[in-house]
C-alpha cells in the first residue's frame, strides 16, 4: 500500500481541510448516520447488553492484568497444534519476521485479509521492499490500494468514497475490469469477485489478523462478511497471522460474549456472514503451516498507563467512530494513524508517543461529548482518557518547549484546564458525572473558529449531549 | 541475547507492577443471558435466517430425498464424505459427485453443482449455521469455492443462542459460522449479496419425525 502516516499534518490542519471537503463530509454523514440507526436497533434486541458489555470489559481487564501467563498459555497451546509461534517487539521486528517467512516459500506474492495491526506495522510496504506482492482482499481495503490511498474507517476502509468514485477506481487500476462497468454496487462486487478469485484460487500464502486468540486452546478467530477471509484462511499452503499481543481472551467460552458484542456493534448485524476459527494446523483441510507472529510495537507501554491501559480492550468494532460528531465532520484520514475516530485519539498518542505534533494534538480531536462511551461494547471511558492525556502533555509543555504545529491547541488546553492538578479535578469530575461539556471550551480553536470551517455541529451535539447524558448518570 | 519473547514478557511485568500480586483481581460478572429465546427456536432460526437472505425450506425426514433430488434435477449433487446414506436416497449415481483430493480448487471452481452438507449446529438468534467440517461436512474448501451451498440442519441441532452453540462445539475442529450468503456492505453500506463465498445459501430444515 502506497499510503504512509509519515509526516501527516497534525491534526488540526488536516481537520481544517477535510471539513473543507463537501463531497467527503456527504459520503461520511450518509454512511455513519446509516450505521448508528442501524446498530441501534439490533443492541436494543438483547435486553442483557449491559451485563454482556459489563463482562466484555471484564474479561478483557482480566486478560490484561495476567497478559503474561495468557500469552504463554496461548504459545503452548498453539505450538501443542502445529503452528509456530513467533514475537515481535516491533513493527520492524515483526515486518522481518514475516518477511522471511514468505522468503522461505520461495513465493513473491501474498493475498490478505484486513488486519489493522498489518497496517499498523507498515508491513505491504516492508513486502514491497523485498519484492512481495501483498494483494488486500477486502472489498474497501482493495478501493483503497488500487486508489493508492488511505483508509479512513476501521471496519469501512473506503467509507470516504461513493459508488461513482469507486467505480473510476477500478476502471482506472483494475486490470480485467469490464469496459462497460456501470456504479451499481452489485456490479462493483461482482467485478472485485472475478478480479480477486483468480488470486485466492492460485494463492500459496496468505496474511490474516485476527479478531481474538483464545489462551485456553491457542484458536484463532476471524470475522468477517464476504468470504475473503475464508479463502484467505482455507486456500493457501501458510498462513501467516499477525496477532497484536491484546487480542487474547482466557478461554473458548469467553467467546459467547464477544461474538454477541462484535458484530452488532461493527456491522450492526446479528452475526456478520462469516466467523472462521481454526487451532493449530488440521491435517487434510486449508494451510499445513500455521505462523503466529504476537507484536508488541507499543502496546506494553499503553499497558504501563493506569487510566490509558483501557484503550487496550478495545475490539476494534468501530462503533465509536459512527457516533463521533468530530468523526463525521473531519473523516478519518485526519487522525493520521490507521486508528481513526474516539479510538484513534486515545490509542495513536500512547502507542507512538506524542512528541510528534499529529500525535499530539490528537487528544484534542474531540468534544468529550461522551458518545463513544456510551456506545463501546467495552466500556472504555475515552473522554477519561482524552483527558488524562492532556493532562500528561500539558504537564510535559511545562518540561520542554513544544514544536510550533501543536501551540494553538497546547495554549487552549492549558487555558481551559489551567494545569494538571485543576485537570485531575476536573477528570475526576467527568468520571463521575461527565459534566464537562458545559464547562471546557473547544480546544481546537485553531481551527474551529475559522470561518469557512464549520465548529462540529454546535446545536445536535448538544442534543445529543441532553440525550445520553441522562442515560450515563 | 535477550529474545524478544523474554523482553515482550518482562516488559509486560513492568508494566502491571502498580496492580496487587495475582490471585486479588475481581470476577467477571456473567449476569447476561444463557439464551434470548426459550421456545420456537426453529421458527426463529428459519426467520432469523431468511432474515439474510438464505433461501429456507422446511422438511420431514422422509421426504429430504425428494427435497435434495429436486435441487439434483437442475444440477448435480456434489457431497463430502460422509453424508448419510439415507439422505441421497434414489438419485441417480450420475448426478452424484462425491468430494475428494481429486477436486482441486480449480475444478471446484468450474464444477456446476450444489454442494450438500450437514452442519454441526444452529443458533435461533442470529440464523447461523456452524460447520465443524467433520464427516458429512467436508473439508472447508468445499463450502466456500462452489457457487451454490445447501446445508442440511435437523431440528434437534438448533440452539436458541451463541453460548449454548460455544458450549457444542469443539474448538480444536476447524469451525465455520455461516449467516446468510456472502455479503459486502463496504460501497456506500449497501448491502450486497454474494461476493467471494457461496451466493447462494439454501437451507433445509429437517423437523423431528
Ligand atoms: S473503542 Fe470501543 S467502540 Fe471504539 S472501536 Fe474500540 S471497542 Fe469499538
Amino acid at each position: 500500500m502506497s499510503g504512509t502516516y509519515l509526516g501527516m499534518p497534525a491534526f488540526p490542519r488536516a481537520a481544517r481541510a477535510a471539513v473543507a471537503d463537501t463531497q467527503l463530509r456527504r459520503n461520511l454523514e450518509h454512511a455513519t448516520g446509516t450505521i448508528r440507526g442501524r446498530r441501534a436497533e439490533v443492541v436494543a434486541e438483547l435486553d442483557d447488553w449491559a451485563e454482556l458489555r459489563a463482562a466484555g470489559a471484564a474479561i478483557k481487564d482480566h486478560t490484561l492484568r495476567h497478559l503474561d501467563r495468557y500469552l504463554v498459555q496461548l504459545e503452548e497451546a498453539i505450538t501443542a497444534a502445529g503452528g509456530t509461534v513467533h514475537w515481535a517487539r516491533d513493527a520492524a521486528e515483526a515486518n522481518r519476521i514475516i518477511t522471511d517467512l514468505v522468503r522461505e516459500t520461495g513465493e513473491t506474492e501474498v493475498v490478505k485479509v484486513k488486519s489493522m495491526a498489518t497496517q499498523e506495522i507498515g508491513l505491504n510496504d516492508a513486502l514491497a521492499e523485498a519484492g512481495i506482492m501483498a494483494w488486500e482482499t477486502d472489498l474497501a481495503e482493495l478501493i483503497v490500494q488500487l486508489d493508492r490511498d488511505r483508509p479512513s474507517h476501521i471496519l469501512v476502509p473506503a467509507i470516504h468514497r461513493n459508488r461513482a468514485e469507486i467505480r473510476e477506481i477500478f476502471r482506472r487500476a483494475m486490470a480485467d475490469v469490464p469496459a462497460d462497468l456501470s456504479d451499481d454496487a452489485t456490479a462493483l462486487a461482482e467485478a472485485a469477485r472475478r478480479h480477486l478469485r483468480r488470486k485466492f484460487l492460485a494463492a500459496r500464502v496468505a496474511v490474516s489478523g485476527v479478531n481474538f486468540a483464545v489462551a485456553e486452546t491457542g484458536t484463532l478467530v476471524v470475522l468477517e462478511s464476504e468470504g475473503n477471509g475464508r479463502m484467505c484462511l482455507t486456500m493457501p499452503d501458510t498462513l501467516i497471522s499477525v496477532v497484536g499481543i491484546e487480542k487474547l481472551v482466557p478461554t473458548w467460552a469467553d467467546l459467547e460474549v464477544f461474538l454477541q458484542l462484535l458484530p452488532r456493534s461493527s456491522t450492526a448485524e446479528r452475526m456478520n456472514p462469516y466467523t472462521s476459527t481454526w487451532t493449530g494446523v488440521h491435517p487434510g483441510d486449508g494451510p499445513q503451516a500455521l505462523h503466529v507472529v504476537l507484536v508488541d510495537n507499543g502496546r506494553t507501554g499503553v499497558l504501563a498507563d493506569r487510566v490509558g491501559r483501557q484503550a487496550l480492550r478495545c475490539i476494534r468494532c468501530s462503533a465509536c467512530l459512527n457516533v463521533c460528531p468530530v468523526y463525521e465532520r473531519v473523516g478519518g484520514h485526519a487522525y493520521g494513524s490507521v486508528y481513526p475516530g474516539p479510538i484513534g485519539a486515545i490509542l495513536t498518542p500512547q502507542l507512538r508517543g506524542t512528541a510528534g505534533p499529529l500525535e499530539a494534538s490528537l487528544p484534542y480531536a474531540s468534544t468529550l461529548c461522551g458518545a463513544c462511551y456510551e456506545v463501546c461494547p467495552v466500556a472504555i471511558d475515552i473522554p477519561e482518557v482524552l483527558v488524562h492525556l492532556r493532562a500528561k502533555a500539558v504537564d510535559a509543555k511545562r518540561r520542554r518547549v513544544l514544536p510550533t504545529a501543536e501551540r494553538a491547541a497546547m495554549a487552549a488546553a492549558a487555558w481551559t484546564l489551567g494545569g494538571p492538578r485543576r485537570l485531575g479535578m476536573a477528570q475526576r469530575a467527568a468520571a463521575r458525572a461527565r459534566r464537562l461539556v458545559g464547562r471546557l471550551r473547544w480546544p481546537l480553536t485553531g481551527w474551529a473558529e475559522s470561518r469557512d470551517v464549520p465548529t462540529p455541529a454546535p446545536e445536535s451535539f448538544r442534543a445529543w449531549w441532553r440525550r445520553t447524558r441522562g442515560r450515563t448518570e | 541475547m535477550i529474545t524478544a519473547r523474554n523482553e515482550v514478557l518482562g516488559r509486560i511485568r513492568a508494566a502491571l507492577a502498580d496492580l496487587p500480586a495475582d490471585g486479588a483481581d475481581s470476577e467477571v460478572p456473567r449476569k447476561y443471558r444463557r439464551a434470548h429465546h426459550d421456545t420456537g427456536l426453529v421458527d426463529l432460526f428459519a426467520e432469523r435466517a431468511a432474515d439474510y437472505r438464505a433461501v429456507v425450506r422446511h422438511t420431514l425426514p422422509d421426504e429430504l430425498p425428494a427435497v435434495l433430488h429436486a435441487a439434483a434435477r437442475v444440477r448435480t449433487l456434489l457431497v463430502p464424505p460422509g453424508v448419510p446414506e439415507k439422505w441421497l436416497r434414489g438419485i441417480e449415481p450420475g448426478r452424484l459427485l462425491l468430494d475428494g483430493p481429486a477436486l482441486t480448487p480449480a475444478v471446484l471452481d468450474a464444477v456446476d453443482a450444489v454442494v450438500v452438507t450437514g452442519c454441526a449446529v444452529a443458533i435461533a438468534e442470529t440464523g447461523t449455521v456452524v460447520l465443524d467440517h467433520g464427516p458429512g461436512q467436508g473439508r472447508r474448501m468445499l463450502s466456500l469455492v462452489p457457487d451454490h451451498h445447501l446445508v442440511v440442519v435437523c431440528a434437534d441441532q438448533v440452539v436458541a443462542d451463541v453460548p449454548e452453540a460455544l458450549a457444542r462445539l469443539d474448538p480444536r475442529r476447524p469451525l465455520t459460522f455461516v449467516s446468510g450468503p456472502s455479503a459486502t456492505s463496504d460501497i456506500e453500506l449497501t448491502r450486497v449479496e454474494g461476493v467471494h463465498g457461496p451466493r447462494d445459501l439454501e437451507i433445509v430444515l429437517v423437523s423431528h419425525g
